[in-house]
């Protein structure tokens, strides 16, 4: 309650409630494109959700007895939380190697990361058939110490709280919360170091999760190395992304972003495309060496061998020189083209271990029904959504207001 | 380059194992206990008529709809959320040959050890058993189990997982399960593991040339409760027999024992790191490559 008092009296009288309501009204036009397409989408998903919890997740998707993880445990789950590997990855250059350069997109990144944990895991809940028990492995009554899935959601947990710490300043600075907004950004550093650790454990468990499911996958993609593989390409996943949101929202957004922060702009996309090129080499080596190591030659010479060779050579070895090129030569475009390219790579290869690769050889194909897809679309732009009130209300993009200490 | 197989793992496990809190690794290697006498069951595949009257007493000890009619149904079917065990009829090199499907109830069970709740749980007398109160139905256990034995109910609001629980509630009053009680033919036989997989072997050699020389489920997947004698190899069967003959769960052991070191490593480093580098930033800005 004390706090509370503190945020009202800090906002020159005006009641926090008044000014909270004012803030949930719409900002700006409302018939743009981008809400005429994604509205009857997201309309529709949440039609589809009441069905699948009505008549049982077989009524919407494609899952089958063979086939329990499909779409929504690949794409947004699996593939999501590696995109949103930005936030530590960022938040380990700022806070820990101090690289103030990127200073200025460190909040834009948390947020997007804490927010792709929230309607990813939200997206895991959709999945589960029995959600109510969701809360077993969370209150103590059956921990399944042993298992891989049990760390990997203890640690989404942690991971969100600890990015909604990290993020938190900004809320206080929205509010006008002078005092609180000085606690919270007091304990940026403790929750960025608890936040990257979880991101290392959780980022590489979520490749450990298919470390026991050796039989079905296609050799190519199963190494005991899965999560060392998983944890390097989130490192230039989450970076891609932060290129490819960076260079939208400074179109979008664009009124926000102080003169500073655009000149800045191009020396830090420049210095993300450094870093990514690196780590794809990084990955890519890997990647050879668990391939001879496996002795896998025989299995190049046949249709997922050459799948795996076009994502190898077409999705990673080609992107990353890409980077490397266009840093060389300050090619802002290239970097963006190799970004996108770089991201279509991620979700190739997540979606090859956990869904094309997985029991390849069954005659059956899981291909996900169209209900599928609009309930990750719905997902997707709920998001967008989310992420738009707070940029638009919280000094994400735009600089903290002037009574915070700057020095800090 | 040193990096050898398993040793990067092996070596924050060795560090993980010391500095675990004790727990998450001593229940990592509960159910790897030898020791421990499992109950089990034999199937003989060179007993068994394919009378499907397991089928039958399946279901109706379990509250499932009756099986349909042999004639009504393919040869070889997989076991489903209605049908916790199927007899698959095989055309072999040795005639017609009939084998019973069902979980095999893992020594080892790969299910166990995904369930992040505990809902599939082995017991101490053998049986792999499920529990509804505690499951998610985040269907990790049929990812996970490499005989796909766990099936989901996918057109339900409250979906159960379905798999043989060998009878675990007649288990405990004493009765062996409903299969193996009233198999007419004998082909089944209901006992301590250690007893059966004598009783195995004692058939192959008594019977030279009538089976082949192989207990399915003795070594398979480190060993399951299901045990298998077939007098044609178990491939002709559609019997998967290039799995692992060690337990499923090991292959996550490393990366989990791993996790208590880099929970004290990682947090002491990235410290360290943020304490040498707090004057960075200084001649960064000026140099900025
Ligand atoms: S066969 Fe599958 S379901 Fe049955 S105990 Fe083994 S892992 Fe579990
Ligand atoms: S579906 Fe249920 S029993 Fe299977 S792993 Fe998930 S929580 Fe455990």
């Amino acid at each position: 309650m004390n706090s509370n008092v503190q945020i009202a009296t800090d906002h020159d009288g005006k009641s926090i409630w008044k000014f909270l309501i004012s803030e949930m009204k719409p900002k700006g036009k409302f018939f743009t494109p981008f809400n005429i397409i994604s509205i009857p989408i997201m309309l529709l998903g949440l039609g589809l959700i009441v069905i699948r919890f009505w008549k049982g997740l077989g009524s919407i998707t494609n899952l089958s007895q063979d086939i329990p993880w499909g779409l929504w445990i690949g794409f947004d789950v699996v593939t999501g939380v590696a995109f949103a590997g930005g936030a530590y990855v960022l938040t380990f250059m700022v806070y820990i190697l101090n690289m103030r350069k990127y200073h200025s997109i460190v909040r834009v990144t948390v947020l997007n990361g804490f927010l792709a944990y929230v309607f990813y895991a939200g997206a895991l809940l959709l999945d589960l058939g029995r959600p109510w028990n969701v809360i077993n492995p969370i209150i103590g009554n059956s921990f399944g110490t042993s298992s891989v899935l049990f760390l990997v959601a203890w640690h989404f947990l942690l991971y969100m709280i600890a990015e909604l710490i990290e993020f938190s300043p900004a809320v206080a600075e929205w509010l006008g919360a002078r005092r609180a907004q000085k606690i919270l950004s007091g304990m940026t550093i403790a929750a960025v170091i608890f936040g990257i650790t979880l991101s290392t454990l959780h980022q590489s468990g979520l490749g450990a999760l298919y470390l026991m499911v050796k039989d079905k996958i296609h050799p190519l993609w199963y190494s005991e190395f899965i999560p060392i593989m998983f944890f390097v390409s989130s490192i230039f996943a989450g970076l891609s992304m932060v290129i490819f949101e960076g260079s939208i929202s400074h179109k979008v957004f664009f009124k926000q972003i102080s003169e500073k922060n655009h000149k800045a702009q191009k020396g830090i996309i420049l210095g993300l495309s450094k870093i990514c090129a690196g780590a794809m080499f990084a990955y890519f080596f890997l990647q050879l060496l668990v391939f001879i190591h496996g002795q896998n030659w025989t299995l190049i010479n046949s249709p997922m061998g050459y799948w795996w060779l076009l994502e190898m050579v077409g999705f990673v070895l080609l992107p990353m020189i890409l980077f490397f090129v266009s840093y060389r030569t300050n090619n802002l475009t290239m970097i963006k083209v190799a970004a996108v390219v770089t991201m279509l790579g991620v979700i190739l290869n997540r979606l090859n271990v956990t869904v094309i690769g997985f029991k390849w050889d069954m005659a059956i194909r899981y291909v996900p029904s169209w209900m599928e897809l609009v309930v990750t679309l719905a997902v997707i732009f709920t998001e967008i959504w989310i992420f738009r009130w707070v940029i638009n209300r919280m000094p994400v993009l735009r600089d903290s207001p002037s009574w915070v200490n700057t020095n800090k | 380059m040193g990096l050898n197989r398993r040793n990067f793992f092996k070596l924050l496990g060795v560090t993980g194992m010391t500095l675990a809190v004790g727990k998450d690794a001593k229940a990592a290697s509960d159910s790897g206990n030898n020791d421990v006498e499992f109950y089990g069951i034999m199937h003989d595949a060179a007993r068994c008529k394919g009378c499907r009257g397991c089928e039958y007493d399946c279901a109706d000890a379990h509250g499932l709809p009756e099986p349909l009619p042999s004639k009504d149904i393919p040869a070889v079917r997989t076991t489903n959320e209605t049908s916790n065990t199927v007899v698959n009829t095989y055309q072999t090199s040795k005639g017609e040959v009939f084998i019973k499907r069902q979980c095999m109830h893992c020594n080892e069970p790969a299910c166990a050890a995904a369930c992040l709740t505990q809902a599939m749980h082995k017991t101490k007398m053998g049986p792999v058993t499920w529990d509804g109160n505690k499951c998610m139905g985040c269907r990790y256990c049929m990812v996970s189990c490499p005989f796909d034995s766990p099936k989901f109910e996918y057109h339900s609001a409250n979906p159960k997982i379905q798999k043989c629980d060998m009878c675990y509630e007649r288990l405990r009053t004493g009765e062996p399960p409903a299969c193996a009680f009233n198999c007419p033919n004998e082909a089944l036989l209901y006992g301590k593991r250690r007893d059966l997989i004598a009783e195995a072997h004692k058939r192959i050699v008594e019977n030279p040339g009538l089976y082949v020389d192989h207990v399915y489920g003795e070594r398979e997947a480190g060993g399951t409760g299901w045990l298998y004698l077939s007098p044609v190899p178990f491939e002709e069967l559609g019997m998967k027999t290039t799995l692992l003959k060690s337990s499923y769960p090991a292959l996550t052991k490393g990366f989990l024992y791993s996790v208590p070191s880099i929970f004290v490593l990682v947090p002491a480093f990235l410290l360290g790191l943020h304490q040498s580098t707090k004057n960075n930033h200084l001649k960064e800005e000026t140099e900025d490559e």
